[in-house]
């Protein structure tokens, strides 16, 4: 996909939950493929809201959310599901690991939702492990490791089925500093191999290490959009990759 | 409200679905033990209850009333012993027509019909089905046979062609006498009517005694009142011991299964109870680790969960108290018939102890799992309620991960061993469920089977009997004169000659006496190719050759005989020797039934000239059209072919209905099981389901996997659950056998081939898939971003 193809288009999109204030209020964004965005804003802004919509996990109340070419507004439960697995990568504050499988059955789950052949799962389960540096900890059961090693876990998970877009809900947000400071790093090398992200998170630190593009959101508008059409927020850091254009790291198994 | 009271309300408010489950699972428990209850006690000596409940009459006396004057026979009632006495009623035998609905029953034995102006009294109150009591002339009050078919129905007719006039009678009600002390009532008024020319009634009186529990007790009774009369007075006395005994020997046929239908009914409440109300509180545990922090006691957290449970609990046993006791209404009414006794009730302490046991064993399975939540550290307790605890089960999931299935039904298949607990009481109850179905599938089929085999008794299409029909009732109900016989010999001609018969046999009964074998046995006389008509065997084989006997049960006993063995036919100073050669499903004469060759008694002098003739029609002959032609041809002869439908006696039928109905609420009780279950796994992995939708699971898989982490279970429980149920079945025939005196063909008990073994056994998967997929679909449309919120 060309950097220039918008991946998210939101277009006047509003949310309201039952009778209260909207959480979202016509609210529009552009993403482009390779674009890491992170979105801002202080708790009720509106930014899970605008996650779980991208996601198809939620349906707005108004306007459309196209990602990837597809109408997710108007999918229904089977067809967004179907959309969330095929497309979409998602990473969570608490990991969101099923603690009752091991590390290597929690990353094949996506892709045996799909129904992917088993070797070739198999294979890119083990791959991601290895490049994620988990490799060691493939037969252990989430309980038994650290944050970061978990939050890898669920990234790995997130990459199985080469998703389109990933998106983080602050992933940093349950770690200590030294796994927050890895699990940065790793989305940073990601985007670097042109993994589209847009990560929730209220870790400015993190915004500013991995986002080309920042929005802020309060009581569901955007408030500020910085790094967009064209401009850095991260510096020597463009869309659709490293601005030598070389693919590093881990990144290199993420598409 | 105090604290406590609010967490209780919330705790009932909040979990709706838990609480209607929990309501109905209680209301099903309760409507259940009830009517299993209602049923084993009712079987529990139901001629006693009824006995007792009717001040049914120890001694029925006739008296001849040319002897004894209406008040010397009144003043019996004050004769040393007698506690009650009704009467004397004025009694004539008469030989009715019946006609209702366009269809006209005649040639029927006589009734035996007592002018009584009211049913109820101190000695034989006479309970009404329907209808109402003879309130004046030109009505008739009839007996409700406890077996085969009403003879006439409320608003029909019965007419008296013999009598003088042809009297005709309304029928105005169905009753039942425990004590069968008559066919039918009238009002006294009625009996000169029916009284022929040249006769008087005799008179009945009804008596209850002081000492009558056994036969020399009654016969001392008997003894004491026909001295209170002139000499010959008293005609005859009918012992309530003999009606007892029959009555008690047609319970018992039953006892057996409704006895282990009543177990299985018991045993599933608990179960399901116990599964629900402490599945409820353990699913509890968090909010219980909550309340701890907020500073409740164990005791307080204790008394909380026990409220909360109580509250639905009360609501639900409240309502199947009621709904048990309408449910029973049709059951018990099923189970007079075929106890033959009168109108049965919910005896009123199980009212009482139902709910009583059912409400303690609520508190008991509250407090417990509240108890040991409540003891546990407040941090622990905390930290339960996403995912079941973290090791159990992992070993299954691995190897659940390596079938070839689709992801979602493996993890569905590995989910009963993360809460091996629940999952083994939840198995058991499907098993009870399959065993139910089992054991109803296979009783059916085998009271159908024997049914048939006893329908054998009367093989063929036609029938033909060699008696022209009587003529009437004798003058002054004596006893009724014999038809003339007809030549049997010209009717077998007329029925061989007869285009469409396939095959003919005569039949005749004697009186016989055999060596060893104590009284008088009715045997029926076999002339002819009978092999069609064969009565269904137990072993040996049917009459093929002179002087062969088969037998019942009881008579193999009473001679202390088997198959093969010969016995002695003693008659007229002369013996013939007679060989056993098959024993046969029958239970006429308390299964002391004979069916012999007529060889040997024509040996003996015997009058063998058939009674019957059975006649089995060619394959595609027109019934209605050969019984026109055959009756052409018979009425030189003077007798008449009828046409014959197998019956269905009311105790199948009865027995039939309390199976359906004992196995619907049976299922219903598993599979209220498996829901409640289904919900509380659910809802605890609520936030690992949202996790599985937001990874892309689609709603059929998530649908698939919750009915496969039952369906599992269900499959094993109907495994398991089929070869318990065929046990039971097995125990349970020969046990109703037995009772009813005789042993079951094997072919009768052998009702599970491989193609219904095969569906019943996955009536365990149905129950669970049954149960599973309301809660799995609820599931599947829970949003996922909001489970994901879940905590």
């Amino acid at each position: 996909m060309s950097s220039s193809t918008p991946i998210i288009d939101i277009r006047e999109v509003r949310k309201t939950y039952d009778d209260g204030p909207a959480a979202l209020d016509g609210l529009s964004l552009t993403v482009r493929a390779g674009e890491a965005l992170a979105v801002l804003g202080p708790s009720g802004s509106g930014k899970s809201t605008l996650l779980n919509l991208i996601a198809g996990l939620d349906r707005p109340t108004g306007g459309s959310v196209t990602v990837d070419g597809v109408r997710v507004d108007q999918l229904g439960e089977t067809g967004s599901a179907r959309f969330r697995r095929e497309r979409i990568g998602m990473v969570f504050q608490f990991f969101n690991l099923l603690d009752d499988l091991t590390v290597t059955d929690n990353v094949l789950l996506p892709s045996q939702l799909v129904g992917a052949g088993r070797a070739q799962a198999r294979a890119r389960a083990a791959e991601l492990l290895d490049l994620l540096g988990i490799a060691r900890h493939a037969r252990a059961y989430p309980g038994r490791l650290s944050g970061g090693e978990r939050q890898r876990v669920a990234v790995a998970r997130a990459l199985m089925n080469r998703p389109a877009l990933l998106l983080a809900d602050e992933p940093t947000g349950a770690l200590d500093t030294a796994s927050g400071a890895e699990v940065r790093e790793l989305l940073t090398e990601l985007n670097d191999d042109g993994q589209t992200i847009l990560l929730v998170t209220h870790d400015l630190a993190l915004a500013e290490a991995c986002a080309s593009r920042t929005i802020e959101l309060v009581d569901g508008h955007i408030v500020r959009d910085v790094g967009g059409g064209g401009t850095a927020a991260r510096p020597g850091r463009g869309h659709g990759g490293h601005a030598d254009g070389t693919a590093g790291g881990s990144a290199a198994v993420a598409r | 409200m105090s604290a406590l009271g609010k967490v209780v309300r919330a705790g009932v408010g909040r979990r709706r679905v838990q609480t209607v489950v929990m309501v109905l699972t209680t209301m099903t428990a309760v409507t259940a033990s009830i009517m299993a209850g209602g049923l084993v006690v009712a079987s529990r000596a139901p001629f006693d209850h009824a006995f007792a409940e009717q001040h049914g009459a120890h001694l029925t006396g006739r008296f001849d009333g040319t002897k004894a004057t209406g008040a010397q026979i009144a003043a019996t009632a004050h004769t040393a012993g007698v506690t009650a006495a009704a009467g004397p009623f004025a009694v004539v035998s008469a030989s009715p027509r019946f006609a209702s609905d366009g269809m006209v029953m005649e040639g029927l034995p006589p009734l035996t019909i007592a002018g009584r102006a009211a049913g109820g009294g101190p000695v034989d109150a006479v309970t009404l089905d329907q209808g109402h009591w003879v309130t004046g002339p030109g009505q008739i009050v009839l007996t409700k046979a406890e077996d085969g078919p009403v003879m006439g129905r409320v608003g029909g007719t019965v007419s008296f062609p013999g009598l003088p006039g042809k009297p005709s009678l309304t029928i105005v009600g169905l009753a039942r006498s425990v004590s069968r002390t008559a066919d039918a009532w009238v009002a006294p008024a009625e009996i000169p009517a029916l009284t022929g020319p040249r006769a008087t009634p005799s008179y009945e009186m009804l008596y209850r005694f002081a000492h009558a529990g056994t036969g020399a007790e009654l016969s001392r009774d008997r003894d004491a009142l026909a001295a209170a009369v002139p000499r010959g007075a008293l005609t005859g006395t009918a012992s309530y011991l003999a009606t007892k005994h029959t009555a008690d020997q047609e319970t018992a046929t039953f006892v057996p299964f409704i006895v282990a239908f009543g177990v299985l009914g018991l045993v599933m409440s608990v179960l399901i109870i116990g599964i629900v109300v402490s599945g409820a509180v353990s699913a509890g545990t968090r909010r219980i680790g909550v309340l701890k922090s907020l500073g409740l006691t164990p005791g307080q957290v204790g008394r909380a969960y026990v409220g909360q449970a109580l509250i639905p609990a009360t609501v639900g046993t409240a309502s199947g108290v009621v709904v048990g006791n309408l449910a029973s209404v049709p059951l018990l009414a099923q189970a007079s018939d075929a106890y033959g006794a009168a109108s049965l009730t919910v005896a009123w302490w199980l009212d009482l102890a139902v709910p009583a046991g059912v409400l303690a064993l609520v508190v008991a399975s509250a407090l417990a799992p509240a108890l040991r939540a409540a003891r546990l550290r407040t941090v622990e307790a905390l930290a339960i309620g996403r995912t079941p605890r973290v090791g159990r089960g992992r070993l299954a999931a691995r190897l659940a991960s390596r079938l070839p299935l689709s992801r979602a039904l493996t993890l569905g298949l590995a989910g009963p061993f993360a809460r091996p607990a629940r999952s083994a009481t939840i198995w058991a109850a499907v098993a009870f469920g399959a065993i139910g179905v089992t054991f109803a599938f296979g009783l059916g089929s085998s009271l159908s089977a024997i049914q048939n085999g006893l329908n054998r008794d009367a093989p063929g299409e036609v029938a033909v009997d060699t008696f022209a029909p009587p003529s009437g009732p004798p003058p002054g109900g004596g006893p009724s004169h014999r038809p003339a016989p007809a030549d049997a010999a010209a009717v077998g001609r007329a029925i061989a000659a007869q285009s469409g018969t396939a095959g003919y046999f005569g039949t005749g009964h004697q009186r016989a006496t055999f060596t060893g074998v104590p009284g008088a046995v009715d045997v029926t006389t076999y002339r002819g190719d009978s092999s069609w008509g064969a009565l269904q065997m137990v072993s040996g084989h049917w009459l093929d050759g002179p002087r062969q006997l088969v037998v019942g049960r009881r008579f193999l006993e009473a001679a202390g005989k088997h198959v093969g063995d010969t016995v002695t036919l003693e008659g007229d100073g002369r013996s013939v020797q007679m060989r056993i050669v098959g024993e046969a499903l029958t239970v006429d004469g308390s299964g002391m039934r004979v069916a012999a060759d007529t060889a040997a008694f024509t040996a003996l002098g015997a009058d063998t000239r058939p009674d019957t003739y059975q006649v089995h029609l060619a394959h595609g002959t027109d019934r209605a059209a050969y019984l026109r032609d055959l009756n052409t041809a018979l009425r030189p002869v003077g007798v008449t072919a009828v046409g014959q439908s197998s019956q269905v006696s009311g105790t199948v039928i009865a027995m039939d209905t309390m199976i359906a109905m004992l196995t619907v609420m049976l299922v219903a009780v598993a599979g209220l099981g498996v829901l409640n279950t289904v919900v509380l796994d659910t809802r605890e992995r609520v936030h690992d389901l949202g996790v599985m939708k937001a990874l892309g699971m689609a709603p059929r898989q998530t649908v698939a996997m919750v009915v496969t982490s039952v369906a599992g279970i269900g499959a094993v429980a109907g495994v398991v659950g089929v070869p318990l149920g065929i046990a039971l079945h097995d125990y349970v025939i020969p046990a109703m056998g037995t009772a009813a005196g005789t042993h079951i063909p094997p072919s009768d008990l052998h009702v599970y081939h491989p193609l219904p073994v095969l569906l019943l056994a996955l009536s365990g998967l149905a129950i669970a898939v049954a149960g599973a997929l309301l809660p799995a679909t609820w599931s599947a449309r829970t949003s996922t971003a909001s489970s994901l919120r879940t905590e």
